[in-house]
């Protein structure tokens, strides 16, 4: 099956055409912002990283920074960088640039302040932005699709409803060639050995086992409860008492196939169908590294509603909670609540979900992007120096 | 009354079932459990989306929702009630503490 996409010269398919300003560091992040917001056609997100960083954690926050501008949804990528950061713009530019993509920089200490850096800033963004207006879109297969897994601000309906249909839609995309990323190692725990059955091979067994295993013992050495954080406050106002209840609705979204691989945070798959990210449960930090591994699209289930969405990639928001698609409609793509209320199958809503995300994927906007949202998260492994 | 679809089962081991809308005190309700039917009084007011007993759980014991532990009982619980946090307590979300 095709969807309208643009093919990018690297063979690799996009299915939105971004011009990134990407800030290195914090200290960058107004300076990009301003930018980002005299030149039609450009996105940005602000973060608190790129800077007294080391080690695993420092190359965590650079892969990942790195992975958003190689993203096939991004066209070009203009890197703002201060000049005296840890992440520098010019480490970030080689690794975009290998890709074949259009990348420039400019670090604000070099060009004397903001004034500057703003004015050659716009006129490098608005020539990126130019050529991505001649671009065509081209039929391109499902095969070419990589769709992030995610949920949030989960309740009941979550794991009865909206979790099993989107699972129904991953299995579509797979069987068409196409990849699922299924990510939230918190919410895999008192779960995975359900998951793990499924692995294609002994190591990504022992993977599975390893990520979950790794992300307990985090969560220990802080020894608290981790109930006060997992399920959240919401969660149990839905009616989600444990950690294992809520990871048991979880893996709903990933249907039934075979989990090919598991992945590091913000690491692009190797193999097509179903693989693993080893990302936290915070919905925002999860998807920003399965964007960062190359996925172009996000489908999103939601029981108590929520109008995240992303820079690079659009977000589709799906509720099994009829209560909530009535009050929440503004922020909700697709409506899985009718499996509550008995009108249709899992296997309708999945089919529909699958429609939704071709749809999305040949240049139907999503609620999320509608509204211009573009929160962004990276996840950190160490401490701030 | 309309006790059909109140509540849902979701696997035949569990011991609980999931409200599919606000139950009220007192109300009868038929959950399927597999391919039986079973009939109880829900004795506690259950929101939509929480859970309530569906056979009597011993102190410790484990509560099973898709066939799966959720978690165990914190205390004894009775037919009909509200199964939530102030009953039932995850295993591994506790600290310091081994499965």
């Amino acid at each position: 099956m095709n969807f309208q996409g643009y093919r990018r010269p690297d063979g690799s398919v996009g299915i939105r055409n971004h011009t990134l300003i990407l800030p290195t560091v914090i200290c960058a992040s107004e300076t990009a912002s301003r930018i980002a917001a005299q030149v039609k056609g450009t996105v940005t997100f602000t973060h608190q990283h790129g800077c007294a960083q080391i080690g695993q954690d420092m190359e965590q926050t650079f892969k990942t920074l790195a992975g958003i501008g190689r993203n096939p949804n991004v066209t070009a990528t203009l890197i703002i960088g201060l000049g005296c950061e840890t992440i520098g713009a010019e480490k970030i530019l080689k690794a975009i640039e290998r890709e074949g993509k259009p990348t420039e920089m400019l670090n604000i200490q070099d060009e004397h302040g903001t004034r500057r850096t703003i004015k050659k800033g716009v006129a490098i963004a608005k020539r990126m932005a130019k050529t991505t207006i001649r671009m065509k879109r081209e039929p391109c297969n499902v095969s070419e699709l990589v769709v992030g897994l995610e949920c949030g601000g989960s309740d009941v309906t979550s794991g009865i409803a909206a979790n099993p249909a989107l699972g129904a839609a991953s299995d579509m995309v797979i069987k068409e060639g196409g990849t699922t990323i299924l990510s939230e190692t918190t919410e895999l725990i008192g779960a995975e050995h359900i998951i793990a059955k499924r692995a294609s091979t002994p190591h990504v067994e022992e993977r599975i086992y390893e990520i979950v295993k790794r992300m307990e013992q985090k969560i220990k050495a802080t020894c608290a409860d981790f109930i006060s954080g997992q399920p959240t406050p919401g969660n149990m106002k839905g009616g989600l008492t444990t950690i294992e209840e809520k990871s048991l609705g979880c893996i709903f979204k990933a249907g039934t196939a075979q989990i090919k691989e598991v992945l590091e945070y913000g690491e692009k798959p190797s193999e097509k169908g179903l693989v693993i990210m080893d990302t936290p449960g915070h919905d925002v930090e999860s998807i920003t590294g399965m964007i960062a591994g190359g996925a172009q699209l996000i489908a999103f289930t939601t029981g108590q509603g929520t109008p995240v969405g992303s820079a690079v990639a659009p977000v589709i928001k799906i509720t099994g909670n009829p209560r909530t698609y009535r009050t929440m409609r503004e922020n909700i793509d697709v409506n899985a609540g009718t499996i509550i209320d008995g009108k249709e199958t899992i296997e309708q809503v999945g089919k529909r979900i699958f429609n939704e995300i071709i749809k999305v994927a040949s240049g139907k906007r999503t609620k999320a992007e509608s509204f211009g949202y573009h929160e962004f998260a990276i996840n950190r492994i160490g401490p701030t120096l | 009354m309309r006790p059909a679809r109140k509540a849902l089962v979701l696997h035949n081991r569990d011991n609980v079932a999931t409200a599919l809308s606000d139950i009220e005190v007192g109300t009868l309700v038929i959950v399927k459990v597999g391919d039986q039917t079973m009939e109880l009084i829900v004795n506690q007011a259950i929101p939509f989306g929480h859970k309530f007993a569906i056979e009597n759980i011993e102190e410790g014991q484990p509560v099973y929702k898709y066939g799966e532990k959720i978690g165990k009982a914190a205390k004894p619980i009775k037919v009909g009630q509200h199964v939530h946090t102030h009953n039932l307590e995850s295993i591994r979300g506790k600290a310091n503490q081994q499965q």
